[in-house]
């Protein structure tokens, strides 16, 4: 199965307002300091960044490490300045890449 | 898909290999010296002074594998005035970087949450970097609760 | 200090448990002293149960919600084809689960019930145990129950099946000698490694245990306590499951299901 994303826009603000903007994706985040059960060392396995881009401008980016927990979630705010598609994109090892968007309507 | 028993094999081992709830160990940790250089390497030289920054996360902590964590800071988030970078360090994971975040005066508001993993009863710090390159810090010691029902540990 | 004799030293420390006195048995909750786990949670696991934007069991469930709705094995139906809205369809369907099976002669826990289903109608393979499909169709199912009451079906057949599972609950077992039943009936409330001890209601499963990093179903959670309690696990599927996981929702009835739950 393909990872699963949980994006929570509003889908009417005003113009101006401070939005908040939820997002969870399903990922393993497998950290890289586990062993198997042959005592073999389990590759990392990590979603390294996570970008957000407003009508395709970029308003939020962020680095992440082992520490994150399996099934990341990342929450921000922007200020709706008008109506369009919010992009959110996350790349890892492994050349991991999903995308996932929202829509807004801003009166 | 993973097969299932070769998963639940895999987190057998984990759990023989840490002694713990979190998934988090290596033999060398991050100490607070490797945490100071993963900040310097973050803010440059910039003097890290306490305050306008608020690192949430809670004091005890039921599983290190999931601890929530905000980060505010006192912004008016202006183009002239605002949150550049978020950065969160912890100080004896395997690795002192957690997560770094990049804002703009589009935030409108300079506050952040995510889920982190704590290896151990540690300090957290939180540090952000304003538009004017002046760097702020926060710190929370957070004292990890073990789980007693574990899966496989014998 | 290993997890095993830290839990060892832990359970000793629990004065019932400990020494030379045999504690009477256990004495069942009264139906109304009982609680989920759910209320002695710390405030973030909380909020991360009941917000439904960032319950990290979530994620499975729409992974259900999407295999509802493909088509698979000879049949070529979906679940949707034959069940139609899963919403109205599979309503109260967990709650009434482990439901007794005139073929077999015996109960079938839920995930049991999706799998003959699936054999039997779709006449496709039944999913493994903890398989990613079977916990994501089984949290799927049982979200459509959150907030029902717990609601073991009204049928004798199922009566020697619940006692069965009460004496599995009551038996003292494994290295330490414990039973199910001397923490979570006697001794829920305290403290053990930092924990609180639940008093075991099967209310939100499949659940999101942060422990796993993953969703798992209600055998999974039992597994654990076993190992716990340095008892041999019983296989994914045993017989003793079903008849704990019928003895624990009869010991539930009446309480609100939550899935997907969240728990430490
Ligand atoms: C070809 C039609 C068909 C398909 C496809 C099918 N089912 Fe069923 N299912 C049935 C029938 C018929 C019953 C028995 C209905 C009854 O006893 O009321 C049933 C019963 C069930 C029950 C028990 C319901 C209850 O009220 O106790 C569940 C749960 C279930 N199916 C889940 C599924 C799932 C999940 C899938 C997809 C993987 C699926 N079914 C696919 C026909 C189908
Ligand atoms: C030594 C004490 C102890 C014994 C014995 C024990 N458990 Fe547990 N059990 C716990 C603790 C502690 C938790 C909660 C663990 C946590 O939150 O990490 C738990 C959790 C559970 C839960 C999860 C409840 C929920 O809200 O999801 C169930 C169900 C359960 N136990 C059933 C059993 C059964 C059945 C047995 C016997 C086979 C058993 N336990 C034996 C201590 C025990």
């Amino acid at each position: 199965m393909a990872a699963r994303t949980l994006i929570n826009v509003p889908p009417k603000a005003k113009r101006g307002e401070v939005i908040q903007i939820k997002t969870l994706i399903s990922h393993v985040m497998e950290n890289g300091f586990r062993h198997d059960n042959m005592g073999k060392p389990i590759a990392r396995d990590i979603i390294t960044t996570f970008t957000c881009a407003y009508n395709g401008e970029k308003i939020f980016e962020a680095a992440l490490y082992p520490a994150i927990s399996a099934n990341p979630f990342i929450t921000f705010y922007t200020v709706a300045t008008e109506s369009g598609t919010l992009a959110f994109q996350w790349t890892g090892d492994n050349g991991f890449s999903q995308e996932a968007t929202a829509k807004i309507t801003v009166e | 898909m993973t097969d299932p028993a070769s998963r639940m094999n895999t987190t057998r081992r984990a759990f023989l290999a840490v002694a713990g709830a979190a998934l988090l160990v290596r033999p060398a940790k991050a100490t607070p010296a490797s945490m100071a250089a993963a900040i310097r390497q973050a803010v440059g030289e910039a003097h890290v002074k306490p305050g306008r920054i608020k690192l949430n996360v809670p004091p005890l902590v039921e599983n290190g594998n999931v601890v929530a964590v905000s980060v505010s800071v006192e912004s008016p988030m202006t183009e002239k005035d605002y949150v550049k970078t978020i950065h969160i360090f912890t100080e004896k994971n395997p690795q002192p970087n957690v997560i770094s975040f990049q804002l703009n005066a589009r935030a409108g508001k300079a506050e952040v949450q995510t889920r982190i993993r704590l290896a151990d009863t540690q300090t957290v710090v939180a540090i952000c970097e304003m538009s004017d390159g002046s760097c702020w810090s926060d710190k929370v010691d957070v004292v990890l609760t073990l789980s007693a029902c574990l899966e496989d540990p014998i | 200090m290993t997890p095993a004799t830290r839990f060892a030293v832990a359970i000793a420390a629990l004065p019932l448990v400990a020494g030379a006195v045999l504690p009477s048995p256990a004495a069942e909750i009264p139906l109304n002293e009982r609680r989920s786990a759910y209320e002695d949670m710390s405030r973030d696991n909380k909020a991360m149960q009941d917000d439904d934007t960032s319950n990290p069991g979530i994620l499975g469930v729409l992974d259900g919600e999407m295999l509802w709705s493909t088509p698979a094995g000879a049949s070529g139906k979906s679940c949707a084809d034959c069940h139609g809205d899963a919403k109205s369809s599979m309503k109260g369907v967990a709650a009434r689960h482990p439901a007794f099976d005139p073929v077999s002669g015996r109960p079938l826990d839920l995930e049991q019930r999706i799998n003959l289903s699936r054999q039997q109608d779709q006449k496709a393979p039944p999913f493994a145990a903890e398989s990613k499909e079977l916990l994501a169709l089984t949290a799927y199912v049982a979200m459509q129950s959150r907030g029902e009451p717990v609601a073991p079906p009204d049928d004798p057949r199922l009566a020697p099946f619940i006692e069965i599972g009460r004496a599995l609950f009551n038996a003292r077992q494994g290295q330490l000698n414990l039973s199910c039943a001397q923490c979570h009936d006697d001794n829920w409330g305290k403290s053990l490694a930092g924990n609180v001890v639940p008093q075991a209601h099967p209310t939100g499963y499949p659940i999101y245990r942060l422990e796993w990093q993953s969703l798992g179903s209600l055998q999974r959670r039992l597994r654990n306590c076993m190992i716990g309690m340095r008892a041999e696990p019983y296989a994914y599927g045993a017989l003793e499951y079903v008849d704990m996981e019928l003895y624990l929702m009869w010991r539930a009835r009446g309480m609100k299901m939550e899935t997907p739950g969240v728990r430490p």
